[in-house]
């Protein structure tokens, strides 16, 4: 007789293999190998939640001490490759394909591992993407993740650091799959309720709070004037001439030099109000003092920033919050909401070709996607208008029917001419091909494609590519903001006049910037300090970030 | 150590009546800008002392496009440089012929 549910059967056998070293759904921390043993099969894929921020560390480490002869081949799935862990996996055979999204810290090892052949690697995606294929072909059969806390039934609290959990326990629990989580504590009840107790079938105790790192708190100390300069361009020729009211900011000191301009800068050209109100953020400690000065509406969150837990917990007309008063964030909703309901993308690259591909890879360094690709991208599906986008619609196709021409996401990419250590940030041709020649992958990685940026903005300039109708011009326009790299150099000067007098590329004089304001004095925090003064005393920097 | 002296007609006299400024400071990376109204009406001098050997080729062209952008006619700029970026030298010209125009 033919049988329907042999998965929920595997599952359920596998579930009471696995009990044999719990108390109910409690394993003890030392025994997390041997459940680990009990529950994984040989090319099992698993997600080891490791996401931008919050890791799955003890579990990662569990993972690592199983029995090779008995778990191997695994196919791991997940966002982010960010622990030592997460690779030691592969060294030791127990894992032997990935498909992921980010690996920020493991950059350069993974780019050694995949050259040396230790990873089969499926594919880097975006964040949105691979939780996609996580509901179509990259199902987990077993997710590992992290809590704050449980109670006894596996009710979990996942704190301000919700980011990618549900969405990987959804995949998992209701397609036949284990979760197991790690938990900094087992309490009698949970302050809420992120994730019901039916979806987690163990729960291991950690002695020491999972791993998170602060991704996105920058020094306004390390802001220099050229970025100053480059934060104005940006506020006055974009930010004012589109109203670009709901955004999303990537991370970098240029994004957070503007967020720091916009109550001084921002507020001398009258636009409070009418610009930056809505985003889909983490909470960037440099947005202090504009939320302070009035100027932000609402954020929702990707994940949580170290330090911002109390500061969030006060300002809850700004962020989503939950019943016990904490951050709830949501990686896959807050991706979503950059990606349909953000008129503008802002962020900065490592390089930028001849066409506006820019890509963060480089020949020794794959940091993978992340979120960028996502919110730095037109969303063909997108049908509600705004005045941003409408606008930006009819630079791109002047002459179309104004009813059926569809409207243009403004992603601007903004840098510094010379990046870190004087490495010019436009190259006649992107390291990521060069890599994907040479690993022979069918795709080069870039990070957002030249034809959906709409804006590059350097300390030079703004070259607007929706005023671009050839390749050749689109060229020029973005020499013609390059500045002193070869790039820049290689410009054709009469035609760059000539875009300059179109208003396709605009220089700070054209825009009555002047370049006294370019000063450490206009930041509306100079120093860590400042912020957490801003804050009434809210924001509690890590102590990497403390110098008093 | 490397001096270079750069010479250029500007098309226009520099706005203001300022006789001297100075902006930015001696530090790696960065650079301090002497400017003094000294010249005749379109001649322009630009003097760069700087702690980089082998940017002449870049210093040309940063102050080239310095003199077409701002026209500093009768300016005399002083440059002690520690090594900072061309944007960086490119922000300090732009201030120093800001602030020998006085108040806007």
């Amino acid at each position: 007789m033919a049988t329907w549910q042999l998965k929920r059967e595997g599952r359920d056998t596998l579930i009471q293999a696995g009990s044999a070293v719990a108390k109910g759904k409690i394993v003890e921390a030392r025994d997390a190998p041997r459940l680990l043993e009990a529950i994984l099969r040989p090319g099992d894929r698993v997600c080891l939640e490791g996401d931008n921020q919050k890791q799955a560390d003890l579990l990662s480490a569990a993972l690592l001490a199983v029995d090779p002869a008995k778990v191997n081949n695994l196919h791991m799935v997940q966002s982010g490759v960010v622990l030592p862990e997460h690779l030691d996996v592969f060294e030791r055979g127990i894992a032997k394909k990935l498909d992921y999204a980010y690996s920020g810290p493991q950059s350069a090892r993974i780019a050694m591992m995949l050259f040396g052949g230790k990873i089969e690697l499926g594919a880097v995606h975006t964040y949105l993407e691979l939780f996609a294929r996580y509901f179509i072909d990259l199902t987990p059969n077993v997710a590992l993740i992290a809590a704050v806390s449980a109670d006894r039934d596996g009710n979990l609290y996942t704190g301000p650091n919700t980011e990618d959990t549900p969405t990987v326990v959804e995949a998992t629990a209701f397609k036949d799959g284990i979760v197991v989580a790690q938990v900094n504590q087992i309490v009698d009840k949970v302050p809420r309720v992120d994730i019901p107790a039916d979806r987690v079938h163990f729960i291991v105790e950690a002695e020491k709070p999972f791993f998170v790192e602060p991704l996105f708190t920058r020094d306004p100390a390390a802001i220099t004037e050229g970025q100053i300069l480059t934060a104005m361009l940006a506020i006055k020729g974009i930010y004012a001439a589109y109203g670009v009211q709901r955004l999303n900011h990537g991370i970098g000191f240029s994004t957070a030099a503007i967020e720091l301009l916009l109550p001084t800068y921002g507020e001398r050209l009258g636009l409070k109000g009418k610009v930056a109100s809505r985003f889909a953020l983490n909470p960037h400690p440099a947005l202090i003092p504009a939320i302070e000065s009035g100027w932000v509406t609402q954020i929702h969150s990707f994940g949580s920033e170290v330090g911002m837990e109390d500061y969030i917990r006060a300002r809850s007309d700004i962020y989503f919050t939950g019943a016990d008063g904490a951050l709830r964030s949501n990686r896959a909703f807050s991706q979503t909401a950059g990606l349909y309901a953000c008129d503008m993308f802002i962020g900065s690259t490592l390089q930028i070709d001849l066409q506006g591909n820019s890509s963060t890879v480089t020949t020794s360094r794959i940091a993978g996607f992340g979120g960028a690709p996502n919110m730095g991208a037109d969303a063909r599906g997108r049908r509600h208008p705004s005045e941003p986008w409408l606008k930006a619609g009819q630079e791109a196709d002047p002459d179309g029917q104004p009813l059926l021409r569809r409207g243009r996401k403004l992603v601007v990419q903004i840098g510094e001419t010379f990046g870190e250590k004087n490495v010019p940030l436009f190259v006649e041709k992107l390291d990521a091909v060069e890599l994907a020649d040479k690993l022979k992958l069918d795709l080069a990685p870039v990070m957002i494609y030249g034809d959906d940026v709409t804006h590059i903005v350097t300390e030079e300039g703004i070259a607007n590519l929706l005023l671009c109708r050839t390749s050749d011009e689109r060229e020029q326009a973005i020499r013609g903001v390059a500045g002193y790299t070869d790039v820049g150099r290689g410009r054709d000067k009469r035609q760059v006049q000539n875009l300059r007098e179109r208003g396709v590329i605009r220089r700070p004089e054209d825009l009555g910037i002047d370049p006294l304001d370019a000063d450490r004095s206009m930041l509306a925090a100079r120093s860590i300090k400042d912020l957490v003064r801003w804050s009434g005393g809210l924001y509690t920097p890590p102590s990497k970030f403390r110098n008093w | 150590m490397e001096d270079l002296s750069l010479h250029h007609l500007a098309p226009q006299p520099a706005k203001g009546a300022q006789k001297m400024a100075i902006v930015g400071v001696v530090a790696s990376g960065n650079l301090e800008v002497l400017v003094e109204r000294v010249l005749s009406d379109l001649e322009c001098l630009i003097e760069i002392r700087t702690a980089a050997e082998g940017f002449g080729e870049v210093w040309n062209a940063v102050v080239a496009d310095f003199v077409e952008r701002y026209s500093p006619g009768g300016l005399k700029f002083s440059i002690n440089d520690g090594g900072a970026r061309p944007d960086t030298v490119s922000l300090r010209l732009a201030q120093a012929v800001r602030l020998m125009e006085g108040e806007q």
